[in-house]
């Protein structure tokens, strides 16, 4: 028994990868489920408008975070604000005052709700003089509305990395890239023949998924489609980048879907798509930011459940261009590294071979 | 080396190649010429360099130093030491895609993928998935795919290699008219009896050239005797060779009454690595008591 341990050590020593998600995913579990695993949205950003706006944000519970008061803004202003994602509440006051709640902010409009019904109001407390929360875009505060967006998300994920990795994988394990660059094909052929046809399985994927969305769970879709698809597209060009990076740094499919699987399960726990970034602590929030998830769902749940409209949306999809720009110059570089053309004197860095042995 | 065939012109090859695989040399110092109209062999044991030397040809590898002569535009054909068919493709898809790789239109394609399924006894294994097939049946389709838009150089690596023998002699009058037909071929192989058609011969031993020249001259210009025998004797330097033993005596003194054998390729290449093994170990001793 004790060889047999011996061995298995030996071999584990050996695979770093599976070493490395051995000592760092109890890390990262530690991490995520203790600094960002949290459903309670401590501060919620809140706008003030109105004639009232200045003496209104004074007396706003201490949850209610007032990050803009603009006494000449009106009832229309404080919806934009909310529909452009700038903040989950917005306090009207004048002639007829309102309490407006963004519902796309499923977490921060509970907190919000709560705090301004005051669920458990401490006596002659100031959120009581407030009229009653009106909370737009999901009323009902259906969780549904919120996932269904960011789901999408997940899934050209799982179609944008984890099949295009295996895909361009399965060429290496099956010896046949060295056929491909002996062929007469530029490396930009063979990357995009490898990547065009996922980005066909995944469109169609998206169209069916928001489909079912929308005809299952009522999930809205109020914004424009030409600036989800320009999102999706976007988010698509990095996943396909990261699915063809992942392959060009892995030996076999086993190791390709690992990496994937590492680059997915941060994005499912830290991107805002279960846990509200507003909840997590500052320390952990920042890996959110370098996501390409946490943007999609910015751009998703903002055009489908808002009506987010392009000129809102500028900072998410800059940030997906610049991910995109990034991740897959790195894909193409060692893509081509991977693939000599016949012809070019571009060569494949060589595997290892042993050099002993003699002639028989 | 023998001439290339009639109306060849020509020439493929490396010359004083050197590949280095994180920094350790795999091979170095190799010359190999690969006239039109030929079969040029490259022989070697397992790690010798072989596969390294043709994927340097194909330009798959880098070179560390040297020059690389290959045909420009991908007139190349390249059987690889894997299996190089696409596994989850029929036979036929398999063609096609090479076809379409290398240029050619539907009609050329379908009349020469037709004529190489006929002529590899692949034509009712069409519609089989390339993982489907035996290991014979995939070499052949590997070679067909190969062979399929007439390339100027045909680089075959081990392309008989765990093939029935029946499927080897097939697999070699294919590859065999190609070199008639005026297509440069080199092939990497463990086989001598293989080897010993070609019209010449690269021995690779370790990473640098042992032997080079065609099959007749090495087996000519073996030095010392070799011996024939039923039992391995007590002298010279001796290996099996069916169920007799061959015996190399360096200086050529044969012993009364042995019997000598008629040296093929594989003795010649066996006594040249067993030649060099010996001067290198004395060198080694002179060198130490010097």
């Amino acid at each position: 028994m004790l060889a047999m341990v011996i061995k298995e050590f030996r071999q584990l020593r050996r695979d770093r990868r599976t070493l490395a998600m051995l000592i760092v995913m109890p890390l990262v579990l530690l991490v995520v489920f203790g600094y960002a695993a949290s459903f309670d949205v401590p501060e919620v950003r809140t706008v003030v408008v109105g004639p009232g706006a200045a003496q209104a944000a004074g007396r706003l519970p201490g949850r209610l975070d007032v990050v803009g008061v603009r006494p000449g803004d009106g009832r229309a202003e404080a919806v934009a604000e909310l529909r452009d994602g700038h903040a989950t509440v917005a306090v009207v006051t004048g002639a007829q005052p309102a309490v407006l709640v963004d519902g796309a902010d499923l977490f921060g409009a509970r907190a919000a709700v709560q705090a301004l019904s005051g669920a458990a109001p401490a006596a002659g407390d100031p959120a009581q003089s407030l009229p009653r929360p009106e909370v737009l875009f999901n009323p009902g505060l259906e969780t549904p509305v919120i996932m269904v967006p960011g789901l999408v998300g997940i899934i050209l994920v799982f179609v944008g990395t984890l099949a295009t990795s295996l895909g361009v994988v399965r060429e290496r394990q099956s010896g046949t890239m060295e056929q491909l660059a002996v062929m007469p094909l530029r490396p930009r052929d063979v990357f995009l023949g490898k990547v065009l046809p996922y980005f066909g399985v995944a469109t169609v994927d998206l169209v069916v998924v928001v489909g079912a969305g929308i005809l299952l769970f009522d999930v809205p879709f109020r914004g424009s489609p030409g600036v989800f698809a320009l999102g999706a597209l976007l988010f698509l060009f990095v996943t396909l980048g990261l699915g063809v990076l992942i392959s060009s740094v892995s030996e076999n499919q086993g190791q390709a879907i690992q990496l994937a699987l590492m680059t997915l399960l941060p994005q499912v726990l830290l991107s805002g798509l279960i846990f509200p970034l507003s909840a997590m602590a500052a320390g952990v929030r920042w890996l959110g930011y370098v996501l390409p998830l946490t943007y999609f769902i910015q751009i998703s749940r903002g055009v489908m459940v808002r009506g987010t409209p392009l000129a809102a949306l500028g900072v998410p999809l800059a940030a997906l261009a610049a991910l995109g720009l990034v991740v897959f110059t790195l894909a193409v570089v060692r893509f081509r590294r991977d693939l000599a053309p016949a012809g070019r004197d571009r060569a494949r860095q060589p595997e290892p071979a042993p050099v002993a042995g003699g002639a028989r | 080396m023998s001439a290339p065939g009639p109306g060849a012109t020509a020439s493929y090859g490396v010359e004083d190649l050197t590949v280095r695989y994180h920094g350790r040399t795999a091979v170095a110092g190799v010359d190999l010429e690969v006239p039109a109209g030929a079969v040029t062999a490259v022989v070697g044991g397992d790690g010798a360099g072989k596969t390294t030397v043709l994927r340097a040809l194909v330009g798959v590898v880098r070179p560390a130093g040297g020059r690389v002569r290959r045909p420009a535009g991908g007139r190349i054909g390249y059987l690889s030491a894997g299996p190089g068919v696409w596994r989850d493709l029929t036979v036929a898809e398999n063609l096609a895609f090479s076809g379409a790789a290398y240029g050619l239109g539907a009609r050329v394609l379908h009349e020469r993928a037709d004529r190489l399924l006929e002529r590899t006894g692949l034509a009712r294994a069409r519609d089989r998935l390339g993982g489907q097939l035996s290991g014979g049946m995939r070499q052949k389709l590997a070679l067909a795919m190969a062979l399929l838009h007439q390339p100027e150089l045909l680089v075959l690596d081990e392309p008989t290699t765990g093939v029935d023998p029946v499927s080897r002699a097939e697999l070699w009058r294919l590859v065999a008219g190609a070199a008639a037909a005026g297509t440069a071929v080199v092939a990497a192989t463990s086989y001598l009896d293989e080897a010993e058609r070609a019209a010449s011969v690269l021995v690779l031993d370790q990473g640098v050239p042992l032997l080079v020249g065609a099959p007749d001259e090495l087996v000519a210009g073996m030095p010392g005797v070799l011996l024939d025998s039923s039992e391995r004797p007590a002298y010279g330097t001796s290996w099996r060779h069916g169920a007799r033993w061959r015996t190399w005596v360096r200086d050529g003194a044969a012993p009364p009454g042995a019997e000598p054998a008629a040296p093929e390729l594989e003795d010649a290449v066996i006594v040249a690595a067993l030649d060099r093994r010996d001067r290198a170990a004395s060198g080694g001793r002179e060198g130490r008591a010097a």
